[in-house]
């Protein structure tokens, strides 16, 4: 089996110095769209942020699930999880029913609401380079090491490392490890990770496995609704036409008596 | 003389003002995009043309396949005389609804996709589909009322005999979509406040459907009485409210228990705007309709019914953009609230859906005493009468 690529980001080590905010607009040809990139939001000109938390800095970028909520939810298939982890979009299948940004338990899909033929967006671990056996961009400019591109596996070895040997730096959790079924994006971090934004409500179970217990309820309601609908039709038309006979033949019996 | 200007009238004034605002809207929607003619972002990509335009009109459209079942399937014949308004209210709502989704869809001209990629891991894609299926079930349902204006009755005897199984169809997808909307929100336990997210979400959107669904056929009653000058069947009717906000009620007690297991009760006496939409919901849709509709006298009372079915609609309608709209929280606690573009746009749909009804009950035989599909019984008739002579 492939291994699954993902990006381990360690809070403890970012600098807040923008190096892969700017790398992924270069990758990725995106326009400026603010003077200082800590002020800076997810657009759909923007795919990562670095944001400041008082003395740290956190980045947001897709997650990139291990069962992603917006593959599962798109009825169109638009969204792909790839073998190799990344999750990647086709513009050219989307209708645009945004039920993926509606669907997404970490706020990420951004919309092109101006353009009349809009597309979704989002970060998709430079599925291009990824799949020629590169890094990220933002991986490989980054020059503190906080942002580390790796097999999932290995990232979360190191990730438990880290965590161990150094309990008092770091707050004892990996962001990503079981969060709505685990991403492949992996976050460890000095405090909790409420505090820097990320979605701390999330069941353990990936959310796809939510709808997918009302979908497999589909077959039976078919076959049971045919075949009740069906008796209930045969049984109350037969009904009907036992109370008119009946009827009728009271009618005859009457006239009869009449006769 | 034949009158060619027709005369003007407030509502007509009315109507013409909506559809020119429309038109308007129209025009910024496909010209500068959702960006340019809607209150939608990033953090709230889903409005009132959702809300309203998909959730409201399949769920209101939902007296189509009630009746049907009612009458066809269960075969309680008393009823018939509603089923053909009840088809073409519902024919008529889910082509606007797919009209709706045209100005919703960030890009209309990709529906089709939906035939050709498949996705049966998406509540959405099952939607897509059942709305498909069924509005074409719907279309063939409504056909032999074309069939007769046109007297064409080869073909109409033809649908008399699939008739059954088309409606038994019609009943299994209503059911499968009326309750998979509720399922499109079971995706986000976590943004959706607590009051309206539930494991049972698709039960809800399938009960409240049914009998907001049952209220509709009730004003649709009304308004083409006023309209055609035609009287109503007011004993069927009364019946059909009853039966309309027990269902309801049976809703509302789900709801209840489903607290109880849940652990949700406290909310009920947490004051905020959740709790006062939430308790404005259930009071307008169902409690006071119930405590109306329940009394005999007040139910066939024609003023007091087509009233409480106003509320169980307005409550209906609460539902669902609370659902869709009201109960989902952003991480930045925005709010939403649709432009002006998107209400005109809705209102035009609405104002379109009544002027088609109207038209076409006009022109076809909606409210014939004959029952639907089924041919007048000649044979029967001539016995009739000749016992008589």
């Amino acid at each position: 089996m492939i291994k699954q690529k993902a990006i381990l980001f360690d809070v403890t080590l970012c600098a807040g110095c923008g190096e892969c905010y700017n790398a992924c607009k270069q990758a990725n040809n995106l326009p400026e769209t603010s003077d200082d990139f800590l002020k800076d939001h997810l657009s759909a000109n923007t795919y990562t942020v670095v944001e400041e938390y008082g003395d740290v800095y956190a980045r947001k970028m897709c997650m990139h699930c291990v069962d992603p909520t917006c593959v599962s939810v798109c009825p169109v298939g638009a969204m792909e999880k790839t073998e190799l982890g990344p999750v990647i979009y086709d513009g050219e299948k989307c209708l645009g029913c945004r039920y993926c940004m509606q669907a997404c338990p970490h706020h990420i899909p951004r919309y092109e609401w101006s353009k009349v033929n809009p597309k979704v967006t989002k970060c998709i671990m430079c599925y291009d380079r990824v799949k020629n056996g590169e890094q990220t961009a933002c991986a490989e400019v980054c020059p503190t090491g906080a942002t580390l591109f790796g097999d999932r596996d290995e990232l979360i070895k190191i990730a438990q490392e880290r965590l161990a040997s150094d309990p008092d730096t770091y707050y004892q959790h990996i962001y990503g490890l079981e969060e709505a079924g685990g991403t492949n994006v992996l976050v460890i971090s000095p405090v909790p990770f409420d505090q820097l934004g990320f979605a701390a409500n999330l069941p353990k179970e990936a959310l796809p496995t939510y709808t997918a217990k009302a979908l497999e309820k589909i077959p039976g309601v078919v076959a049971g609704g045919g075949v009740f609908l069906a008796a209930m039709y045969w049984l109350t038309k037969r009904k009907n036409q036992i109370a008119a006979e009946e009827k009728q033949n009271k009618i005859k019996s009457i006239s009869g008596d009449e006769k | 003389m034949k009158q060619i200007i027709p005369k003007i009238t407030f509502w007509r004034v009315v109507a013409v003002i909506i559809i020119v605002a429309g038109l308007y809207s129209t025009y910024l929607r496909f010209t500068g995009g959702l960006g340019a003619s809607t209150h939608l972002s990033d953090e709230f990509p889903w409005g009132l043309w959702i809300g309203f335009d998909i959730l409201v009109g399949v769920g209101l459209a939902a007296g189509g396949f009630t009746i049907c079942a009612i009458t066809h399937i269960f075969n309680i014949e008393k009823y018939k005389p509603l089923a053909r308004p009840a088809i073409l209210t519902a024919f008529l709502g889910y082509l606007l609804v797919i009209f709706g989704l045209m100005y919703d869809l960030g890009k209309p001209y990709n529906i089709w996709h939906a035939i050709i990629y498949w996705n049966p891991r998406s509540v959405m894609f099952e939607v897509a589909w059942c709305v498909m299926l069924y509005t074409t079930v719907l279309f063939l349902e409504f056909l032999p009322i074309a069939l007769e204006k046109f007297k064409m009755k080869k073909l109409l005897a033809f649908m008399k005999k699939v008739g059954i199984p088309i409606m038994i169809t019609g009943v299994i997808l209503s059911t499968l979509h009326q309750s998979s909307l509720g399922s499109l929100f079971l995706i986000v336990p976590q943004k959706m406040y607590p009051l309206w997210y539930s494991s049972l979400l698709p039960v809800y959107f399938f009960i409240s459907a049914v009998g907001a669904g049952l209220t509709m056929v009730i004003f649709e009653a009304y308004l083409s009485a006023r309209a055609f000058n035609k009287g109503i069947e007011a004993d069927l009717l009364s019946r059909i409210g009853l039966y309309s906000v027990i269902v309801l009620m049976l809703g509302l007690v789900i709801k209840l228990i489903d607290f109880a297991f849940t652990d949700k009760f406290h909310l009920l006496f947490t004051i905020n705007n959740y709790t006062l939409l939430f308790y404005l919901e259930i009071l307008v849709g169902t409690l006071v309709p119930f405590g109306l509709l329940i009394q005999k006298r007040i139910r066939e009372n024609r003023r007091w019914l087509y009233a409480s079915a106003i509320m169980v609609i307005s409550g209906f309608l609460l539902n669902r953009l609370n659902v869709s709209i009201t109960s989902i929280t952003t991480e930045a606690g925005l709010t939403y609230f649709p432009s002006i573009y998107e209400i005109s746009v809705t209102l035009m749909l609405v104002t379109v859906g009544m002027w088609a009804f109207k038209i076409i009950a006009k022109n076809f035989p909606v409210f014939s005493t004959e029952t639907h599909f089924e041919n007048h019984n000649y044979e029967l008739e001539e016995k009739v009468s000749e016992s008589k002579a």
